[in-house]
């Protein structure tokens, strides 16, 4: 049940500072009620928008990271859908594609330990030991 | 009759060399507009052998928020790049249309146009 998903949405550009500030943890609180997290928020500030969205040219761009299942991810696009000054959202999952690319990664490490033979090896003793 | 032959090939051959000449300029001139073609010479060019960009340069991430990234791969007028023009390679590729078109759904690139 537990997934990772990005919810990017965009509020009105004339949006005050405090309001977008209570959406935001109107959102947190929906998600605090249906058992998952929020890892992060990111405010990626007002940006141009590529095309017209409801007569609007901008808007203020927000990114939030959120552990959870489908059906909090449910609830959350519902408010979003109810939210007057939300103009657009978007949901994706990325845990997936998260892990896949830990797994490249992975697979690239080791391939650079066997890569490196007697000088590493003392290397590769000590990095577990520093970030343990 | 010895007319005639001559005549058709006389037009063919000339239709040839115009259709040679004509594609080749006729592309840029199209959709960049006012630009003008050089002369003589077009036919012979290098065609150096494309590689995937995200093979290359070990791009494993392709992100709908990489707007960087992905504009290399829109066209002017909006659309996806095909495959190939660009010498991107298929899973990669498959990536790519994928969070072009998430990044199109946030209004992060253009559906269609330059970006107003």
């Amino acid at each position: 049940m537990n997934r990772t998903y990005e919810l990017m949405f965009i509020v009105r550009p004339d949006m005050p500072e405090e309001e977008q500030d209570k959406l935001i943890s109107t959102l947190e609180n929906a998600v605090a009620s249906s058992s998952g997290h929020v890892k992060s928020v990111e405010r990626m500030g007002k940006r141009r928008l590529a095309y017209t969205v409801r007569k609007f040219h901008d808007g203020i761009y927000v990114l939030l990271t959120v552990e959870g299942g489908g059906g909090l991810i449910h609830e959350l696009e519902r408010r979003l859908r109810v939210t007057e000054p939300v103009i657009k959202f978007l949901t994706v999952r990325i845990d997936e594609e998260q892990k896949r690319l830990d797994k490249i990664k992975a697979i690239k490490d080791a391939k650079r330990k066997a890569a490196a033979p007697a000088p590493a090896a003392e290397a590769a003793g000590e990095a577990p030991a520093a970030t343990a | 009759m010895a007319d005639e032959t001559r005549s058709s090939e006389s037009s063919s051959g000339g239709d040839r060399s115009d259709r040679g000449e004509r594609r080749p300029s006729s592309r840029p001139g199209g959709p960049g507009g006012g630009r003008e073609g050089g002369g003589g010479g077009g036919r012979k060019y290098f065609r150096r052998k494309k590689v995937c960009k995200f093979c290359v340069e070990k791009i494993e991430a392709i992100n709908y928020k990489d707007i960087r990234l992905l504009a290399q791969f829109v066209a002017e007028s909006g659309r996806i790049v095909p495959r190939r023009l660009t010498g991107v390679c298929t899973p990669h590729q498959r990536r790519l249309s994928l969070a072009i078109k998430q990044a199109r759904n946030i209004a992060l690139l253009p559906f269609a146009g330059r970006a107003a």
